[in-house]
């Protein structure tokens, strides 16, 4: 009997710098933690910061043959240009992230805004995590991964004395997610 | 020199006759260099000789050593593969001043650069006599040559200035007219722990000199007793006599850390040894 | 139980691959998007007692990559397009002088500049071909993260073994994929190490063969004293211009030790193939989506099957007309205009029709194209 493929595309974007990539390396590093298979690709242009970056991870219980993402789940933008830039072929009933500062005038559908760099910002007084922050609103929203499967995977992949502060940004990415859950305020395409 | 030397040892006779023509300086500086290994007593399995491409760099091919013919211009870069690779060897570059200077120009200038223990002889005898006497980066400016008919536009350079200006920790020149010095400064080059640049002012008498109406070998090697003097002589003499001389013997040497070391030093580090305990083996 | 599993990008493992070889030395130069295998080695090759040097360009890295594996260690370097034109010369002088060596080219769209971060398959004639004069190549290519870990290995063995350079050509797209390898199962791969003279200094000859197998190989300071050059030569080593016999001789072996050996050197995959009226034959990414192209196709009712070409090079005559006997059509995917399939073509004309689907956009080949193919939508297709 032939298994059914559960498949989950995600794409991640935003501008150079923001560590999109690297948010798309630790979803992939917690995905392989639980065993499943996964890809992760990227596309970026000259520069090392500004220009709009793309991560994408493909998550499934089969091997995964196309390395690209076709319709995205989930997918997420950090500034204007990733949005309009990357915003194609998102699945019918999935999810779309942003950053609650894009112009709300180019939303063609509904959208999930969170105040994901203020946060960073503000509250966590370093915007750089606000990569991790987004990690945190995508995996309490999609619920595809454990949160333990991605802490583990951030002490691989970031530097250990960032352990913390990241740790605390995912979690405060996590409870924005799951306060709109309980809200009902989730929006789908 | 001294009398039991007897360069047979050295050659790989059945490799003879060798290629240059009646008059080449080739052949004086290859017995220069034999000298010096000699004197030096270095082991012919540890020694390795690396040529480019030209007249000259078919040196490779009749001494007794390890010994490497590469590709146009390249062999330092294949010479500083084998010293990284195997430190413990004795690895000398012997070439000529296209294959060093023009195609292999920016090779040299990041082997001075590195200060890698290599020790490189340039023959310069101011043009491409392999393939038929065009002019090389060495040429001066208005003589002839096949591919300067008219005489050549482009100014000569001064290869042991830029040497020095890279980073080379032993810049030497010497002339075929002086064998002996030859000798002695090939042997400084290969005693000094960095890059050594031995720079030799040899003849051409078939091309260069036949385009240039400069004679023939004797005439050559007198115009280059006239027109040099050794960097001792010049020191006391006036400006206005030595202008115009090409200048001869060390001219200049420098300490800098060398390459193989400091990779070595750097091995270490990565492997976790503490910085003391580099220093305390170094 | 704590799995065996990685997250790994393709650069990454093909230098753990060479590590695992026992790589002790790397010469480059950096260009996207093969970098990564430089990074990599940088930090780990002085940690395992070899030696990591960014040369002054592509030129010099290939260089030093020859001389020392001249004294007897592993080498290998890595770039992609331009570099890879640039070390053309030095590649040549790798096979004339039969010494082992590794390069990878992380293949970009070309030509030129061309696209430093599209992935591409434009390299695979210049892998064959780049270098000037008749000579045989290896080439090796990768679809997925772990064969990028497996085939670096192997290109090792083949270059040791045969004493020649080898060529491992990954494409951007496998080159900077990361996913989870699980590189136990390669634990007990057999490492090849080049055959080395049994005689006494003296006696060798440098490049006396046996027959077409590749002679023993010296190391530079071990006492055999012997002269390494790109003439012609003979088995002493030394230059041979008016020898014809000895040229001919020469030549004619360099090749036939690899071409001669093809099954040796063959490595492939087969997938779907039972009862196949159709194949596709492809190689790197292509053939990733190659895999999802056949599967799908099955679910619609097409006996569509997959050989999945590992070793390009030597180009694997006899494999190629075996499992294309019989087939009404061979499709075969490409990021390029049809650099192999014309290879293929050549190979099996007089037994089935060889059709190519290529794309030179600057994207990865989508499966549906094959799929699509297959329904008789034939505008997405070139018979060749």
């Amino acid at each position: 009997m032939m298994k059914e493929e559960q498949k989950c595309e995600i794409r991640l974007s935003g501008s150079g710098g923001q560590g999109l990539i690297l948010a798309g390396i630790i979803l992939a590093d917690a995905a392989n933690l639980e065993n499943k298979y996964v890809v992760q690709t990227q596309s970026y242009g000259p520069e090392a910061r500004g220009g709009a970056r793309r991560a994408e991870v493909i998550i499934s219980n089969m091997p995964i043959h196309f390395l690209m993402v076709e319709e995205a789940d989930i997918f997420l933008a950090l500034t204007s240009e990733a949005y309009t830039k990357f915003k194609y072929n998102v699945k019918p009933g999935g999810m779309i992230i942003l950053d609650e500062e894009i112009n709300p005038k180019m939303f063609v559908t509904s959208v999930n805004p969170f105040p994901i760099i203020k946060t960073a910002r503000e509250e966590l007084g370093r915007e750089i995590v606000a990569n991790i922050v987004s990690l945190g609103v995508l995996t309490a929203l999609s619920g595809i991964l454990k949160p333990a499967s991605l802490e583990e995977a951030l002490k691989i992949r970031v530097p250990p004395h960032t352990v913390d502060l990241n740790r605390r940004a995912f979690q405060r990415g996590w409870d924005m997610g799951k306060e709109r859950i309980k809200k009902k305020e989730v929006e789908k395409v | 020199m001294p009398k039991s030397f007897n360069v047979n040892k050295y050659l790989r006779k059945d490799k003879m006759p060798h290629i240059w023509c009646p008059g080449c300086g080739n052949g004086m500086v290859m017995s220069a260099f034999l000298r010096a290994v000699d004197g030096l007593r270095l082991d012919p399995d540890r020694v390795v000789v690396v040529s480019g491409i030209g007249c000259s760099s078919r040196i490779s091919g009749y001494m007794d050593f390890n010994t490497l013919h590469t590709t146009h211009g390249r062999p330092l870069a294949f010479a500083t593969g084998i010293k990284l690779a195997n430190p413990s060897l004795e690895v000398v570059v012997i070439t000529g001043d296209g294959d060093a200077t023009a195609i292999g120009g920016n090779h040299f200038l990041h082997s001075c650069r590195r200060n890698i223990n290599i020790t490189m002889v340039i023959i310069n005898n101011n043009i491409y006599g392999m393939t038929g006497g065009q002019y090389s980066p060495l040429t001066p400016k208005g003589e002839s040559a096949s591919t300067a008919p008219y005489g050549n536009i482009e100014p000569e350079m001064d290869i042991c200035a830029v040497a020095e200006a890279a980073g080379a920790t032993y810049v030497a020149r010497g002339i075929t007219y002086q064998p002996v010095v030859m000798e002695d400064l090939i042997l400084q080059g290969i005693e000094n722990n960095g890059f050594s640049l031995v720079e030799v002012i040899s003849q051409c008498p078939i091309y260069y000199g036949r385009m240039n109406k400069k004679g023939d070998a004797i005439d050559m090697l007198k115009w280059q007793k006239e027109n040099t003097v050794s960097q001792k002589a010049a020191s006391n003499m006036p400006p206005a006599a030595v202008k115009g001389k090409i200048i001869t013997g060390i001219l200049s040497t420098q300490y800098r850390p060398e390459f193989v070391e400091e990779y070595e030093s750097i091995k270490k580090v990565a492997q976790g040894v503490k910085y003391d305990e580099r220093r305390a083996e170094m | 139980m704590k799995s065996s599993r990685k997250l790994m990008q393709g650069n990454e493992a093909c230098a753990e691959g060479a590590l695992k070889a026992g790589v002790k030395f790397f010469a480059g130069y950096p260009i996207t998007p093969s970098t990564e295998i430089a990074e990599t080695l940088a930090e780990k090759l002085p940690r395992a007692g070899g030696v990591f040097i960014q040369m002054e360009d592509e030129i010099a890295s290939m260089a030093a990559v020859i001389g020392a594996s001249l004294t007897g260690v592993k080498s290998m370097t890595a770039t992609s397009g331009p570099g890879f034109s640039l070390k053309q010369e030095n590649i040549g002088f790798a096979v004339m002088t039969e010494i082992p060596c590794v390069v990878v080219n992380v293949q970009r769209l070309g030509p030129s500049t061309g696209g430093p971060t599209l992935p591409a398959q434009g390299d695979v004639m210049q892998a064959r071909w780049g270098t000037h004069g008749e000579h045989a190549m290896i080439a090796l290519c990768p679809a997925s993260v772990e064969e990028a870990y497996y085939l670096t290995i192997m290109a090792f063995n083949y270059s040791e073994r045969f004493r020649t350079p080898v060529v491992l050509l990954l494409d951007e797209t496998i080159g900077h994929l990361r996913e989870s390898v699980d590189l136990k199962k390669y634990e007990d791969t057999r490492i090849i190490n080049r055959p080395v003279p049994w005689e006494a200094p003296g006696q060798y000859l440098p490049y006396k063969a046996e027959g077409d197998e590749p002679p023993p190989m010296a190391s530079l300071g071990e006492g055999y004293r012997f002269h390494v050059t790109g003439l012609v030569h003979d088995e002493s080593g030394f230059p041979v211009a008016g020898n014809h016999a000895a040229i001919d001789r020469l030549l004619t072996r360099l090749s036939n030790k690899i071409i001669k050996r093809q099954e040796e050197i063959t490595l492939y995959k087969e997938f779907m193939t039972e009862n196949a009226q159709y194949l596709v034959i492809a190689y790197g990414a292509t053939a990733r989506s190659a895999y999802g192209a056949v599967e799908l196709a099955r679910k619609e009712g097409y006996r569509v099957g997959l050989l999945h070409m590992q070793t390009l090079w030597p180009f694997p005559e006899k494999l190629v007309r075996q499992k294309t006997l019989g087939k009404k059509t061979v499709l075969v995917p490409e990021m390029n205009l049809g650099q192999y399939a014309r290879e293929i073509k050549k190979t099996v004309a007089d037994q089935t029709q060889v059709v190519t689907l290529s794309q030179v956009d600057g994207r990865i080949f989508h499966p549906s194209r094959i799929v699509a193919f297959l329904r008789g939508e034939a505008k997405y297709a070139q018979v060749l």
